[in-house]
């Protein structure tokens, strides 16, 4: 398991792997905002969570086909299918590559975009807090939609529609969560509510993924 | 003589006999509740007092939004037979079902948006309720798209039960979820058990009839759409047949 870790960690960070591409995809779609909206203080202050919480749900998705799909036609996926260790435990490894490769950075890079945006200096922490504790559900939700479409060619865009929606409880919980620290108000049962989204999915749904792997590679 | 399990029925041949003679019936009773539901409730109930005659898109608004859940957990139900019991008719029946509840889906939200404009005087508000059709929307449309990409049909079925099985507790998250995020303008529930909460007896009555009108129709067009699956699936066998 450490091994397949290791190799997911590797083959992300070497060229080729998007390992910064998701961290610049963030960084530009925060950036793009206001010019959307335009450059007021007290608007984009407002908007900060929920822009934050957005793009990095967006970078998140980018890295998703990027899972499975690679394995899968270099036949990998087989073998590891064939390995001793359990498809559930694959499925857990994947996530947790995913995560640290695309969650953790991510959850670091916010606060220094919060800046761009205004982002009240108080909520820092729990910008920070919040995406580290919803971003290992991301990767799991993820990992699942990308063994869902492993077997269709051009999968992305139905990757997309398919974990977007997913993506929906936790996005509303973590955002929530800043929103109240930035009013001042508590943000403990958002924050209860997404450690619990968090611990359910990384919990239930690596069985789910293995299923549908072995669905793709019957 | 052995006694006749209900998964007899499922069998596709046998499934096939029964719809056939069977479906004319199911259209002709949804045709009968729906005039007399429709009709009734358009033109032979009183205005209400703050909505004036507005309120008369109850008729469609309300049965439309009760299918557009329950198609979602037929197709729950359907998917869970597939996985555990690989009838291929209830794979079938699922997939027949995603069109009919996201058409469901559409009219409440849009009937709906007609509603909301002259009441709330807006189209559109993120009410919990509101919000929580538009996902199920969202959910619907990612179902129907795994179906369509996938060639092999038994894949596709197993897939897509996964797939509903997840989303269907994602769905129930995102529920409540919303229920969290936002306070809402939409009234509770008009049809519950507690009666006291009630739409009034005059706009109950042609309201049943206009229920039971949907959910006629909404078996119809399953049956209907499962039966055309099924031929479809016999076509192409024949024509891989043929092909050899």
């Amino acid at each position: 398991m450490i091994a397949l870790l290791r190799r997911d960690l590797l083959l992300a960070t070497r060229a080729g792997g998007g390992f910064g591409l998701g961290l610049v995809f963030f960084l530009i779609v925060v950036v793009l905002v206001p010019f959307g909206v335009g450059p007021e203080t007290a608007i984009l202050s407002r908007i900060a969570p929920g822009i934050l919480w957005v793009a990095a749900l967006l970078a998140a998705l980018l890295s998703l086909d990027r899972i499975f799909a690679l394995d899968h036609e270099d036949g990998s996926l087989s073998l590891l299918a064939t390995a001793p260790i359990p498809l559930e435990a694959v499925a857990v490894v994947k996530a947790a590559a995913h995560w640290l490769t695309t969650g953790v950075p991510l959850a670091i890079a916010a606060p220094v975009l919060g800046v761009l945006l205004h982002l009240d200096p108080s909520a820092f922490g729990l910008v920070v807090v919040t995406l580290l504790l919803g971003t290992p559900a991301l990767s799991v939700i993820g990992t699942f939609g990308a063994a869902l479409t492993v077997g269709i060619r051009r999968g992305g865009l139905l990757l997309s529609l398919i974990v977007l929606p997913l993506y929906v409880p936790t996005l509303i919980f973590g955002a929530e969560a800043v929103r109240r620290g930035v009013d001042g108000q508590d943000p403990a049962t958002p924050l209860l509510m997404l450690g619990g989204i968090t611990a359910g999915a990384v919990a239930l749904l690596p069985f789910a993924t293995a299923a549908v792997l072995r669905m793709n590679l019957r | 003589m052995t006694i006749m399990s209900m998964w007899e029925y499922a069998n596709p041949k046998r499934f096939m006999g029964w719809t056939g003679p069977v479906l004319p019936w199911v259209f002709g009773g949804a045709a009968v509740c729906l005039t007399v539901g429709l009709i009734w409730g358009f033109f032979f109930t009183p205005d209400e007092a703050r909505q004036g005659s507005t309120v008369k898109i109850i008729y469609l608004h309300v049965p439309a939004a009760l299918m557009a859940i329950n198609a979602w957990i037929m197709m729950l139900v359907a998917s869970l037979i597939w996985l555990v019991r690989r009838h291929h008719v209830s794979a079938l029946a699922a997939k027949a079902a995603a069109p009919v509840g996201v058409a469901m889906t559409l009219i409440a939200l849009a009937t709906g948006a007609i509603w909301g404009q002259p009441m709330w005087g807006t189209y559109w508000a993120w009410d919990p309720r509101l919000t929580s059709f538009l996902i199920l929307f969202l959910f619907y449309l990612g179902y129907m798209a795994l179906w369509a990409a996938i060639d092999d049909p038994d894949t596709a079925a197993d897939l897509t039960s996964v797939l509903c099985m997840v989303g269907s507790v994602f769905a129930l998250m995102s529920r409540y979820a919303v229920n969290f995020w936002n306070q809402g303008l939409h009234q509770g529930a008009s049809l519950s058990l507690d009666k006291e909460k009630n739409v009034a007896d005059v706009f109950y009555q042609p309201l049943l009839f206009a229920i039971a009108g949907f959910v006629l129709l909404f078996f119809a067009l399953v049956l209907l759409r499962t039966r055309t699956e099924i031929r479809t699936r016999r076509l192409r066998a024949l024509i891989r047949r043929e092909g050899q």
